[in-house]
């Protein structure tokens, strides 16, 4: 293992040489690493989520199989959910805004570069806290169940993504497998708020002279507004996650309704973050597509103000519509009737974009590259999750298809043909940037072809299917509701879609190595991460540019106006130096947080609290006393 | 874009396919009581709206990208169009009309669908949802059962939803929709069924182990069948014939006693699903197995085998006991 010493400094302009070796990845503190770090973690978990959902599928693909068993399967929905939105979407973007904030706003790298890179290992952590139960399990078990060591039996997350009491409580829960969960989540959930606020300021505070904020990348105004969602929601699930925790190890009681506990609790808890993380996915992809559509269609973001100022109102309509995931739950007529106007003014906004998009396009030059198709099949894959939103914001109507496979199709619609959409839209617009080539546009025509399809094939018949009265988180069916051919049509349809992400991948990592060159500006597009070269230095920019509009990059060739211009002379350049503190850091905050698990089993993980608590103040203490700069 | 658009229309072709291929027990576009027609009538206003948008967004996205495709050809930068102020007030605007088109009979059917009962001869259940089965009470009528529940045609019926477990929800697709069983609060869910027959319900909130399998059905009579029913339903089972007292010694023997009931006899635990009348019921184990002597024994040699996490242990009997058991509660019609 290298040492820091023999990391060079890159303090000065001219030393932007990347170093190189395992140890300079686990000290960077530079923004496009981190990005990068995020990305392929992302994409490795997606390709998890997407097994789970595979097995998933086959289970369900005829009526009363037996592939797996019902709680395996009560396990892989659980941790299906809980994958996709907290390690394969959310990270995903992070990766984009990790790599792209600092480039879009004319930024050296975030405002705090450690706290990012701890903002990064602190996910990597909570994602092994989530997934290390899957190596655990086979080897419990099998244990007795009188033995001290029966709390191992279970320990695959398995009380669903929404983690509703009081099932999740000790009486029925007995095992692990929550707590892992509880675990996880939380320190995903600190990883998550590190990094909003890093975003927030980053934003506010290092763009480049010029840049008000409406001349700011819609793709920056998305990230900001999601990271104000973050910051604002994920206490919620935090509070919420503590009280099960006391619940759970201390007897507290305050899920459990014969001790005076409200179940209801949770759920508002929960949602009260959940709904807002809805949008904490969507609205990044939404920002990506704002950038693709006019870039490949030649023409400026139609309405763009609009279309920013609708980003952030459903950003604030999204706190007040929390209880439409509680139709169910009896809050009464008032409280339905009013969540329910609430839900139904967010179509509003949300119709504003699409019709923005849209109109975006007309009169325009359009080229049908990957990184478009991907970006107009988000619009028609997310306008028919919106409509199918529209059905259940009606209570009455939601009384019907709650819970059912309706639902499922749904959402999947939103945050597969939405967010999932968007961000391989904005892989295939980015890679070039990012690598210095281009993806595969054969393969990449290809690969939306197969996409497109299978997402169709698996998800559209779920309308169907729940609207004929298939719940969800089912383990089997029965012959005879009728669900039978569909169900296999909705089993063909997910492989074909994985089929077509298999050869993504294989493209991916193929291009990365011999793809077409790509040169500073390959898409002809407006902004400023598109003028340094690709990939950019560890510097970004050689020059801080001075910016005069909302499309600089676009204006500078094609005019009316400057765009922007670079300051005559050398610029002094200074950037943070790599360190090691803020993966010591998370590990700490993630051991600290972990050891509530080991807790149930033995006295002795009051020494992993410890050792946790020793790290946290090792890390921190050297951290602030190290140099910035 | 052509062929990737085309094989959009796959799934629909194939699913209108299978839709013809049979028919849907559970399916929420049939309605048979008063509460899921007029949750119908919304959906279907609804879906028009949705309907009329998907073609408009669908088609307008399909027909700009084949009009505007560019060339190759072009000498000059597209008109670089920034917004149209008019356009934008349109679409904002236009859609607060369409929102209050379905918002208004949404409101008007919340209020009514959870207003008081007010007729007198209305029905009361109390349902319980339990880990994986429900319980049914009559507290006006004098009558425990089990995952099977009597109504009345044409009569209000009110359900009281109550869990002391973890939360179930009580769907039954085509007279009530669905409620949730919240430990530790009552809901309701009032209806007037409209077709007599038996309607298919099943939990619809995760509820641990076997939720798929906690099933239900509910069986709308005739208002004669119905009070039928009732009368057969208080009355003790039968005890004095010789095959009712060899089958209770199994019972007591094989320990069934310590959590079910069989009124008339000295068995009144009420853990598990009252057994008075289990042999006037269609199906056994929660809807899962219709109710034969051969799917009895099934349930009692192995009930994690069949129902897995199941509360009801398996007791290791003998096939002898298991014989006399089924046969037994096979006579308690």
């Amino acid at each position: 293992m290298a040492t820091p010493a023999a990391v060079p400094h890159t303090h000065e302009a001219g030393h932007s040489a990347s170093p190189s070796g395992l140890w300079s990845w686990l000290t960077t503190v530079d923004h496009k690493r981190i990005g990068i770090l995020y990305g392929l973690s992302a994409l490795a978990f997606f390709v998890l989520g997407g097994v789970e959902g595979l097995i998933i599928r086959s289970q369900l693909s005829v009526p009363n199989n037996d592939l797996v068993s019902a709680p395996f399967y009560n396990a892989l929905f659980t941790m299906h959910g809980t994958t996709m939105i907290f390690l394969g979407v959310m990270p995903l973007s992070a990766a984009f805004f990790n790599y792209m904030i600092p480039l879009q706003i004319g930024a050296r790298d975030v405002v705090f570069p450690r706290l990012n890179a701890f903002s990064y290992w602190l996910f990597l952590f909570g994602a092994f806290v989530l997934n290390v139960p899957f190596l655990i399990q086979p080897f419990t078990a099998g244990l007795d169940p009188s033995s001290t060591l029966a709390p191992l039996i279970r320990v695959i997350p398995d009380g669903g993504w929404f983690g509703y009491a009081t099932l999740t409580g000790k009486e029925f829960s007995p095992y692990l497998s929550i707590d892992f969960w509880v675990a996880g989540l939380q320190i995903l959930g600190i990883a998550s708020m590190a990094a909003g606020f890093n975003f927030i300021v980053t934003i506010f505070n290092m763009r480049a002279p010029g840049m008000t904020m409406l001349r700011m990348p819609v793709f920056t105004w998305m990230t900001l507004v999601v990271q104000f969602l973050v910051v604002l929601s994920f206490p919620c699930i935090t509070v919420a996650l503590i009280l099960l925790l006391m619940d759970r190890l201390f007897g507290t009681h305050f899920y459990i309704p014969s001790a005076g506990g409200d179940p209801l609790l949770w759920q508002h808890l929960f949602w009260l973050f959940g709904h807002p993380e809805v949008y904490i996915l969507i609205l990044p992809a939404m920002g990506i597509v704002s950038e693709v559509l006019p870039v490949f269609s030649r023409k400026p973001l139609f309405g763009a103000p609009f279309v920013i100022f609708s980003g952030i109102t459903i950003g604030l309509l999204g706190f007040g519509v929390w209880a439409h995931h509680m139709f169910t739950t009896g809050l009464g007529a008032a409280a339905d009737a009013a969540f329910s106007v609430t839900t139904m003014l967010i179509a509003i906004p949300t119709g504003v974009k699409i019709f923005n998009w849209i109109f975006t396009l007309w009169g325009g030059q359009i080229r049908l590259t990957t990184s478009m198709l991907f970006a107009l099949g988000f619009v028609g894959m997310f306008t028919m999750g919106g409509l199918s939103g529209i059905m259940h914001s009606s209570p009455p109507v939601d009384l019907q298809q709650q819970d059912s496979y309706f639902v499922v199709a749904h959402f999947h619609y939103v945050l597969f043909g939405g967010a999932i959409f968007g961000l391989f839209s904005g892989i295939y617009y980015w890679f070039p940037k990012m690598s210095g080539r281009f993806l595969d546009e054969t393969w990449g025509k290809i690969i939306f072809a197969l996409v497109l399809g299978g997402f169709n094939l698996t998800f559209f018949p779920m309308h169907f299917v729940g609207a004929w009265g298939m719940p969800r988180r089912i383990y089997t069916y029965d012959e005879g509701m009728g669900w039978d051919q569909v169900n296999l049509l909705e089993t063909i349809g997910a492989f074909t879609l994985a089929f077509g992400v298999l050869l993504f991948l294989i493209s991916f990592f193929r291009s990365m190595r011999n793809g077409a060159k790509a040169g500073a500006n390959p898409w002809d597009a407006a902004t400023l991460e598109w003028i340094t070269t690709s990939p950019p230095a560890v510097h970004n920019f050689d020059k801080t540019p001075m910016v005069y509009s909302d499309r600089p990059v676009w204006e500078k060739s094609h005019g009316p106006g400057p765009g922007y211009s670079l300051p005559e002379g050398e610029e002094h350049i200074h950037l943070p130096p790599p360190s090691i503190k803020p993966l010591i850091g998370a590990v700490g905050v993630g051991m600290f947080l972990t050891s509530f698990v080991a807790l149930n089993l033995s006295i002795l993980a009051l020494g992993m609290t410890a050792l946790g608590l020793a790290l946290i103040f090792y890390s921190f203490y050297t951290w602030f006393l190290e140099p910035g700069h | 874009m052509k062929p990737t658009r085309a094989s959009l229309l796959l799934p629909l072709v194939m699913v209108v396919l299978a839709a013809c291929g049979g028919d849907h027990p559970m399916s929420t576009f049939i309605a048979h009581s008063d509460l899921t027609r007029e949750i119908n009538a919304i959906y279907s206003r609804i879906f028009w709206w949705t309907a009329l948008l998907f073609l408009l967004v669908q088609g307008g996205l399909i027909y700009v990208v084949l009009r505007f495709r560019a060339k190759g050809t072009e000498t000059a930068n597209p008109e670089q169009v920034h917004g149209n102020i008019r356009l934008e007030l349109t679409w904002t605007i236009l859609p607060i009309f369409i929102l209050m088109h379905i918002a208004i009979p949404t409101v008007s059917l919340i209020f009514k669908s959870q207003a008081q009962t007010t007729e007198e001869n209305a029905v009361l259940v109390n349902a319980l949802g339990k880990q994986w089965w429900f319980a049914f009470e009559y507290p006006e009528l004098g009558v425990t059962t089990a995952n099977e529940m009597h109504v009345p045609l044409g009569t209000e019926i009110e359900v009281r939803l109550q869990s002391d477990n973890v939360i179930h929800s009580f769907w039954v697709p085509q007279l009530m929709a669905k409620r949730d069983m919240v430990p530790g609060r009552v809901n309701h869910i009032k209806f007037k069924a409209e077709k007599l027959g038996e309607f298919y319900g099943q939990c619809a909130e995760y509820c641990g182990d076997s939720h798929a399998l906690m099933k239900f059905r509910v069986v709308v009579d005739t208002p004669e069948d119905f009070a039928k029913w009732i009368a057969s339903q208080k009355a003790p089972a039968e005890t004095e014939a010789a095959t009712a007292q060899a089958g209770f010694q199994a019972f007591q023997g094989a320990g069934c006693v310590a959590c079910h009931a069989i009124n008339g006899t000295t068995a009144a635990a009420v853990i598990g699903p009252d057994l008075t009348h289990v042999g006037s019921r269609t199906m056994i184990a929660s809807g899962i197995l219709e109710n034969n002597e051969e799917n009895l024994k099934k349930w009692i040699k192995d009930p994690p085998g069949v129902k897995p996490g199941s509360k009801m242990p398996n007791l290791n009997l003998s096939d002898e006991q298991v014989a006399s058991l089924a046969a037994y509660l096979q006579t308690l019609k």
